[in-house]
């Protein structure tokens, strides 16, 4: 009896997690404007009036670089960073690891707003460039922790056998460490570029006449007619972030096999 | 000029000394182990003879190059981790091939070495099997081939063995020695299991809290320990406390308490005692005799072990007892006799 009302309690909450986001495809192929019940009729024309909207592509193309960007640069910086505070002693390392994980903790709206103050003091305008560094504040966090756990489950002795055996650290890194991370990598990669994709009030403050792809679709609401070809883009971001997770968890099963063995 | 030679190399880290002032030389060809217990400063001095750890103050010098400013891949030393370090993501033709990628060998150059390896490890058709489908013994032997593949001046070895079952364990020791003995090279063993440096080594230092005790081979180490920490860490012994009486030529007379007035020959005390020092004598087990007479005492417990066996012998005016290992006593109180021949003089 208790097993029972326990899988109905599973059964809601997953309901309560997924049914949500079933709506936005499932009203992005209803022949209405209204979002309403009952189903009007299946309709592809709000993909096609998708397909011909520059100014949406634009945007996309603006989140893409701005993703894109800020996924490589802090996954670059968090390697950096996580790997000297996992294999050496240094000193002030967890004084320095407070202070880049500080952001995560600033309210992105205090975030934003010092940054566009930041940037107005020193005389340079609002752009995409300003959201990438804005994003980074936000992203090497994230990064560090993925990386510094992945850096901590494997010996370091398998870096000092490669030096032993006779490379240099720079080939040490490309024959051991970098495909021994690969998960950690493939993971911080996509972490970092979708939290930048859906970053609103950094890119908010700091876009200026560039707008990325959530700003667009804050600005789309304003058009109630507009509303399912909104609906339509939610749905294929989400097929696109399905795709995107099953390939990073293939990536990750690939590393399985290869789970280092401490002894 | 030594093969190796460790000069007043010193190392601490965070102020305290793991490495004190420590002086070594090993020759061309030999098995030499470094035995303490763990926390001594052996494996600290094996990382800096590999590269890994920097002196703080004195001279590492293989065949005559000072290694000081050497890194680690640019040294002639290869190293065996006691946690193995195989390479996951290889296998283990990969990882035994690993360290020959500068020596640009041609694919059939190559697959000829690691192959030749494979065999001097017992290892051979394994080539392809996988790093994470290795049994121990099979992970300790790859470790050993990638390291002589490279066919190193000095091979270092951090506690091979420790991570094997003591059957196996056995076994490889032998098969080391075997290998040693087939690529003559130079091996430097770090262990702190004394039966491994003992049966395996050529000369023996034995390290105490980051100091040497004394270098020796095995069996001067066993029947001449040259303090208490030496002979309390080589198997078993048995210490009086005594003074020196007299020094006369070769033989010396001591009073030992219990064990009377004792003459014995005076290269059996270590060098520097002189007359009237307090001095411990010592004397192993297996020398201590039961006989018709002699120190009265009865056994406190005894062990059966086939052959011998162990028995703990409580004597008047000592709290802890003599520990005795021979054939079964006479039943009921004993005699300890205490040959002086067999009776060594230390430093307190």
């Amino acid at each position: 009896m208790k097993s029972k009302s326990l899988l109905l309690y599973a059964f809601a909450y997953l309901a309560f997690l997924y049914v949500p986001v079933l709506v936005l495809p499932v009203f992005s192929f209803n022949d209405s404007q209204f979002i309403a019940f009952p189903l009007s009729g299946f309709t592809t024309r709000w993909y096609g009036a998708l397909a011909g909207d520059s100014a949406m592509q634009h945007a996309l193309g603006n989140s893409l670089k701005v993703g894109i960007i800020t996924a490589l640069l802090s996954t670059m910086l968090g390697l950096a960073a996580a790997r000297a505070v996992t294999r050496y002693r240094l000193r002030g390392a967890g004084v320095a690891l407070g202070f880049i994980s500080l952001p995560l903790f600033i309210p992105d709206i205090v975030l934003g707003l010092s940054l566009l103050m930041l940037l107005g003091a020193v005389g340079l305008p609002r752009s995409l460039a300003a959201v990438v560094l804005g994003h980074l504040l936000v992203c090497v966090p994230f990064a560090l922790t993925v990386l510094i756990a992945r850096f901590e489950g494997f010996d370091k002795n398998l870096e000092e056998a490669s030096a032993d055996l006779g490379e240099d650290s720079w080939m040490t890194f490309w024959r051991i460490t970098a495909p021994l991370m690969l998960p950690g990598i493939t993971a911080s990669l996509l972490l970092t570029f979708i939290t930048s994709f859906d970053e609103f009030l950094v890119a908010f403050f700091l876009s200026g006449t560039e707008a990325t792809l959530p700003i667009y679709i804050w600005g789309q609401l304003r058009f109630p007619e507009r509303l399912p070809m909104v609906l339509a883009l939610g749905a294929v971001i989400l097929v696109a972030s399905v795709v995107l997770v099953i390939c990073a968890e293939y990536v990750r099963n690939l590393g399985v096999k290869n789970r280092v063995v401490g002894a | 000029m030594s093969f190796l030679s460790v000069s007043n190399v010193s190392k601490s880290f965070g102020g305290a000394a793991v490495v004190n002032d420590v002086s070594l030389e090993v020759a061309r060809g030999e098995f030499f182990a470094l035995l303490g217990p763990s926390g001594c400063g052996k494996t600290t001095l094996l990382r800096m003879i590999a590269g890994f750890e920097t002196p703080d103050s004195g001279t590492i010098a293989i065949d005559s190059e000072a290694m000081n400013t050497v890194p680690p891949h640019l040294r002639p030393t290869n190293m065996v981790f006691q946690s193995y370090a195989i390479f996951p993501h290889l296998n283990v033709f990969d990882n035994i091939a690993y360290g020959l990628r500068k020596l640009k060998l041609s694919k059939d150059q190559l697959r000829a070495r690691v192959e030749a390896m494979l065999a001097t490890v017992r290892l051979e058709g394994l080539g392809a099997r996988a790093a994470d489908q290795l049994s121990g013994g099979q992970r300790q032997r790859v470790a050993l081939a990638r390291a002589l593949v490279r066919e190193p001046k000095i091979l270092l070895l951090d506690e091979p063995l420790g991570a094997l079952d003591k059957r196996l364990r056995e076994a490889m020791q032998v098969e080391l020695r075997a290998i040693q003995r087939k690529v003559g090279i130079t091996f430097l063993l770090v262990t702190h299991d004394q039966e491994e440096a003992l049966s395996l080594s050529d000369r023996v230092a034995v390290m105490h809290q980051g100091r040497i005790l004394q270098i020796a081979d095995p069996r001067i180490l066993y029947e001449r320990p040259n303090c208490r920490e030496v002979a309390d860490f080589i198997g078993e012994m048995n210490f009086f406390h005594a003074t020196v009486r007299e020094i006369a030529g070769v033989s010396a007379t001591l009073n030992a308490g219990l064990l009377g007035l004792i003459t014995l020959p005076t290269a059996n005390l270590a060098p520097g005692i002189k007359a009237d020092d307090h001095i411990l004598l010592a004397i192993r087990p297996e020398h201590v005799r039961f006989a018709a007479s002699g120190v009265a005492g009865d056994i406190a417990a005894s062990t059966f072990l086939g052959e011998r066996s162990h028995f703990h012998v409580r004597i008047a005016g000592r709290s802890e007892p003599v520990f005795v290992s021979g054939s079964a006593p006479p039943i009921g109180a004993v005699h300890l006799d205490f040959p002086p021949e067999k009776l060594i003089g230390l430093p307190t």
